[in-house]
């Protein structure tokens, strides 16, 4: 082959946050029009790698070269202006803007060099959004009022109105069902075929055997491995290179059987129903028991916990806890009954992201320390130690900072939460959520245990497996209703998905 | 059982987060949300010019009457103009009836006024302009917090006004600002100060809406983060806002001495409260990212309005004040629920 230089060498990149390091030293070679992964666990650095490739960070240290040239990404201009465009993970898009004001946001096309030219503009996205297969988006649209998925869709309008020569995709299968996946690998296989450069992140093995050609690990901001082949490189070695151990997805055991049966239930949901969510639910949850709810996204799996949760008002139907019904649509009541949410969004919905893991953990007991309105912060703080260190949360530390603890801490202080107020109850929406791998084998002992002590869990999560893996029971969801409940031994991954998507219109 | 997937959920599935906010992906374009809101104040300048007319039909339908309205929306209309920028980007800018001050007893010294008209309206606007820049780098490039950084100009600005001033008016001689402002300067029955109101509206229109400047303006606001790795230089966008918002004031200043015939350092009082009200019940979100000129224009016009009827009634101001406090509520209320409903 001839020695063609690569399109793009990071070499020894190093950058430095105020207490943290979060590159030390990474390589990165990529070739045009070869999909190059991005493989590590949470925290091992993608996120500030692909930041300094966007030239939204600058390195400390380290080497970048171009076309075999060396550059300098000084601005997310610079980058741009050599064809690296990013799409993030977090959706980076202004939602009082429309589609078409996102996508040619910083690169409107103008008469005299500030008039924008609005419907020029919208020709080119509805053009754009055609070549992606989503000409169904109006460009006029506010990008407030699009789904997760269409809003990924917009996002990539946006990399591909640049000259782009390499595309940076974070994660951007997490927000999107099996078939916008596969329009998505088909959008990936265009682009390569045209020569560009992808660079794909995904915490999702199977994909990136299927679209990628190469694989890079990072493991707590190294490169540990560089341009392994996607396809041929075993699950295990490649596990073993972002963890430095063996483990993947490893349950607890089940406690023996029958155990929960004999006890009356915690709770009973009975004919709740949301218009337009979910159809009459009902289920029964005992203490000692996890049931599991498995649907795709849309499928109404969160509304259910959510309304159970009195978060939203339910428009039939009854929840009851100990055979006393609560009132719907209260918060306050179901708290008080015992019941405890982890939601689905950890930092925006379950944690004060600037407090201490103590003030997290007390928030929902605080009446409990306090005298006359005035906190015993002594006791406070004693409580929450005990709750955190019952969940092994690291670090051991009640006094550290929520936002510097990685996801599957975080959750555990979440969880903790509601240990320390004596939940009977526990919903669990997505417990997993940015939890790397190594850490999920710990969270799902810590969950098993809460249910082997007496408590009742409910469990949603996109993961099959993980639904399948936990849960003593599972109840799967097609939209918005229930379409089959069963014990989870007798169930497997292609027997869900089946009914999950039965019936579903296909493209 | 029911079926109670809805058609938009299946050509569009959308994730919990999503619809725990309670966005339904029902067609809702820009212009349409902003016309509700416009329509529904439009109602309220109707039913004022309705009090109006029943309890002084004489005075308050006069052509007299109706050009004072005009003229005195003038000068809190320009400084809205540039706070519904601000606002629309996320900021605040506290320091406005300030500056409007300092440039007013600035352009109105003995000194200025020997340079005449050009001195004077140069004075007013450079001053405006100079504490506006001062305000854009403390937050742009010092990285204070508007809130804080304009409350220190609020305070500076009044303090150096009533210093040049020493507490004293300033009375303009020269003639050909004072002519500016009497009746024989009106053209087509419009007076010049209106005139400036609706050139300094039309502008703003024109800037918010058509150009790359107002495009970065509410990307700003909406999500300020976005806006940076789309390659906006937000700090330099953030610092020209205030250096708009500063230049309105300095404009407003000028139009102020026009009105007054002299410069005082307690002109342009409380102009800051004001222009936030006007630019929030006209549909401006106070957080940012949605920003619109003309239901700005129209919130200032409901406020001027109320003053003249209460005014022409022989009110108190202090029952204005309550009133005015009444109305944000209301207005800002009815908004609400014309939104959620439009979201159901």
């Amino acid at each position: 082959m001839a020695p063609q230089p690569p399109l793009l060498t990071m070499s020894g990149i190093t950058k430095s946050f105020p207490g943290v390091r979060a590159l030390d030293g990474v390589d990165l070679e990529v070739q045009a029009g070869e999909v190059h992964c991005l493989l590590g666990q949470n925290g091992a650095g993608k996120s500030t790698l692909i930041k300094v490739l966007a030239g939204a960070h600058q390195p400390d240290g380290g080497e970048i070269t171009w076309q075999g040239g060396p550059v300098s990404l000084g601005s997310p201009i610079a980058a741009m202006r050599l064809g690296i465009a990013t799409i993030y993970q977090e959706l980076d898009l202004i939602e009082g803007l429309s589609v078409a004001e996102n996508v040619f946001l910083g690169h409107e096309p103008t008469s005299a060099g500030f008039v924008v030219r609005g419907s020029t503009a919208r020709t080119a996205t509805a053009e754009l959004l055609r070549r992606l297969g989503h000409s169904e988006i109006d460009p006029a649209r506010l990008v407030g009022d699009l789904s997760a998925a269409q809003q990924q869709i917009v996002s990539m309008a946006r990399a591909l109105s640049h000259e782009v020569r390499l595309i940076v995709m974070d994660e951007p299968s997490a927000a999107l069902d099996p078939e916008e996946v596969d329009n998505l690998f088909r959008i990936v296989s265009d682009l390569t075929a045209a020569g560009v450069a992808v660079v794909y992140i995904s915490h999702r093995l199977e994909e990136i055997r299927r679209i990628g050609d190469r694989v890079t690990v990072l493991k707590e901001g190294r490169s540990v491995a560089g341009g392994l082949p996607a396809e041929s490189t075993p699950t295990h070695e490649v596990v073993a290179l972002m963890t430095g151990r063996n483990v993947q997805y490893v349950f607890p055991e089940r406690p023996e059987t029958g155990f929960a049966a004999e006890r009356d239930p915690v709770l009973r949901v009975e004919g709740l129903t949301r218009r337009g969510e979910f159809a009459p639910v009902d289920l029964e949850l005992r203490p000692g028991e996890i049931v599991g709810l498995a649907g795709l996204v849309g499928s109404g799996r969160s509304e259910i916990l959510e309304t159970i949760y009195g978060a939203r008002r339910p428009d039939g139907g009854r929840v009851l806890v100990d055979g006393a019904p609560l009132r719907p649509g209260s918060v306050r009541a179901a708290v008080r009954a015992g019941i405890g949410l982890a939601p689905e969004e950890r930092k925006a919905q379950g944690l004060l992201m600037l407090e201490s893991v103590s003030s997290n953990v007390s928030v929902s007991t605080l009446s409990r320390f306090a005298r006359a309105g005035w906190i015993d912060r002594r006791a406070e703080r004693a409580a929450a130690h005990r709750a955190v260190r019952e969940l092994s949360l690291r670090p051991d530390n009640p006094d550290a900072a929520i936002r510097t603890l990685s996801g599957g801490n975080q959750q555990k202080a979440v969880l903790a939460r509601w240990l320390l107020r004596g939940c009977k109850v526990l919903l669990l929406d997505e417990p997993t959520r940015g939890v790397d791998i190594g850490a999920r084998a710990e969270l799902y002992a810590v969950i098993r245990r809460l249910a082997d002590e007496g408590l009742a869990v409910l469990l949603v999560s996109s993961e099959v497996p993980e639904v399948l893996g936990l849960a003593d029971r599972v109840l799967v969801l097609r939209e918005g209703s229930v379409v089959h409940t069963a014990d989870a031994r007798e169930l497997d991954e292609h027997r869900v998905l089946d009914l999950v998507m039965e019936g579903s219109p296909t493209p | 059982m029911t079926q109670p997937a809805t058609a938009a959920h299946k050509e569009a599935p959308t994730s919990a987060a999503e619809s725990a906010g309670d966005k339904e992906s029902s067609r809702r374009p820009l212009g349409l949300r902003w016309d509700v809101r416009s329509l529904s104040l439009i109602g309220v300048l109707a039913v004022l010019v309705a009090v109006g007319g029943i309890t002084a039909p004489d005075e308050f339908l006069a052509t007299s009457n109706l050009q004072l309205v005009l003229t005195q929306a003038s000068v809190i209309g320009v400084v809205t103009v540039g706070m519904t920028f601000v606002i629309t980007s996320g900021g605040i800018d506290l320091s406005v009836g300030a500056i409007v001050a300092l440039a007013s007893v600035w352009a109105t010294t003995v000194a200025t006024q020997e340079f005449g008209f050009a001195g004077i309206l140069f004075t007013a606007v450079i001053v405006g302009v100079g504490c506006g820049l001062v305000n854009g780098v403390l937050i742009a490039y010092g990285r204070m917090v508007p809130f804080i950084a304009t409350l220190a100009m609020l305070a500076s600005a009044r303090g150096l006004a009533l210093q040049i001033t020493d507490g004293s008016t300033q009375i303009v001689t020269v003639e050909s600002v004072l002519d500016l402002g009497a009746r024989d300067a009106y053209i087509l029955g419009i007076p010049p100060l209106v005139l400036i109101f609706a050139a300094v509206t039309v502008i703003g229109w024109l800037l918010l809406n058509h150009t790359t400047f107002g495009r970065r303006t509410v990307a700003v606001g909406g999500n300020a983060e976005a806006a940076r790795l789309a390659g906006i230089d937000v700090r330099r966008q953030r610092l020209y806002l205030y250096l708009l918002s500063g230049l309105c004031c300095g404009i407003a200043a000028f139009m102020l001495i026009v009105l007054a015939g002299s410069g005082q350092n307690t002109n342009g009082n409380l102009y800051e409260l004001d222009a936030i009200a006007a630019a929030i019940i006209g549909g401006t979100l106070l957080s940012g990212g949605r920003g619109t000129i003309i239901g700005s224009v129209l919130g200032v016009l409901v406020f001027t309005t109320i003053t003249n009827i209460f005014a022409l009634n022989n009110l108190e101001t202090a029952v204005q004040q309550i009133a005015k406090g009444a109305i944000i509520v209301a207005a800002v209320l009815v908004q609400r629920r014309s939104l959620r409903g439009g979201d159901a």
